[in-house]
């Protein structure tokens, strides 16, 4: 087949194995924003739930405190744990992605363990006390 | 099968991607939700920490909240306005993050609408929801049980 300018067929786009010119296409840079959608659309359903439980302040202390009382219970306290898990992952990238974005994105793959580094130490702060907290009541 | 990629420099095709215009109009509203999105991220790591460090590190953390320890800061116009904007950034930023994904993952037409539909929808009612919440909460509801409401609520 004569190669002519601007085209590509199937066999030359799945033969390159080695992705170069993308932060987003393999490895760290492709990993990080597979995390960053899924933390991010987890964070997002929380958030509409959490309005509304929220919002029951509004209707009486029982209904509030009854709903409430829910969160306390063991397994939405392991459940907080992976929601504060994924926050933080999400707010560490992106802050990660705004370095990226603004000051130089040769960094990025370090970046990224820096942001692994970050979290593996605000969960270390926060599990043990949660969970203290969540078992001892 | 094969995919053509216009030479450098060609003219620009009618439509974009979705099938939208490529006509320039007055704003360019991507842009400006790229930058929302790097802007209220940053101020929301600031909002949301210390929402998680006041309710779930301090204290007793998640087994201490109640009617009455909302009470305390829903009465407090620091955490008023804590929450609000707390609030109106993360459900925007949530709903623009999730019409990206719209725009990415559904592939008909009709589905990005109706999706995109229901996020708006949703992202609306529950940011009206949320501020009415705020500047009308009442923390000594009439008939409420004292050992459920607030203490300062016995000086009224």
């Amino acid at each position: 087949m004569p190669q002519t300018a601007g085209t590509l067929d199937s066999q030359q786009k799945t033969t390159s194995r080695r992705p170069a010119g993308t932060l987003y296409r393999g490895n760290t840079g492709m990993w990080s924003w597979v995390l960053h959608r899924i933390t991010g659309v987890a964070i997002f359903f929380f958030l509409l739930v959490h309005i509304l439980d929220t919002a029951l302040v509004r209707v009486s202390p029982e209904a509030y405190n009854a709903v409430i009382s829910q969160y306390q219970t063991p397994i939405m306290g392991l459940g907080e744990v992976a929601l504060v898990g994924a926050i933080v992952f999400h707010a560490f990238n992106g802050l990660r992605i705004i370095l990226i974005d603004f000051w130089n994105a040769k960094y990025q793959r370090v970046l990224f363990y820096v942001v692994i580094g970050l979290w593996v130490v605000t969960m270390l702060g926060f599990v043990p006390r949660h969970l203290i907290n969540v078992f001892s009541h | 099968m094969t995919s053509t990629i216009e030479a450098p420099r060609s003219p620009r095709t009618p439509k974009g991607p979705y099938g939208r215009s490529t006509k320039k109009s007055g704003v360019n509203w991507e842009k400006w939700g790229w930058i929302y999105m790097r802007v209220s991220g940053v101020v929301l790591v600031v909002l949301i920490f210390g929402h998680l460090f006041v309710n779930l590190m301090i204290g007793e953390g998640v087994s201490a909240l109640n009617f009455a320890f909302v009470a305390g800061k829903l009465t407090n116009p620091f955490w008023m306005v804590w929450d609000i904007i707390m609030l109106w950034l993360a459900l925007i930023h949530g709903g623009n993050g999730m019409r990206t994904l719209v725009n990415d993952y559904a592939t008909s037409r009709i589905s990005r609408g109706i999706l995109k539909v229901a996020i708006l929808v949703s992202v609306v009612a529950l940011i009206v929801l949320g501020t009415l919440v705020v500047f009308t909460f009442d923390p000594c509801p009439a008939g409420a049980p004292a050992d459920l409401v607030a203490s300062f609520c016995k000086s009224l």
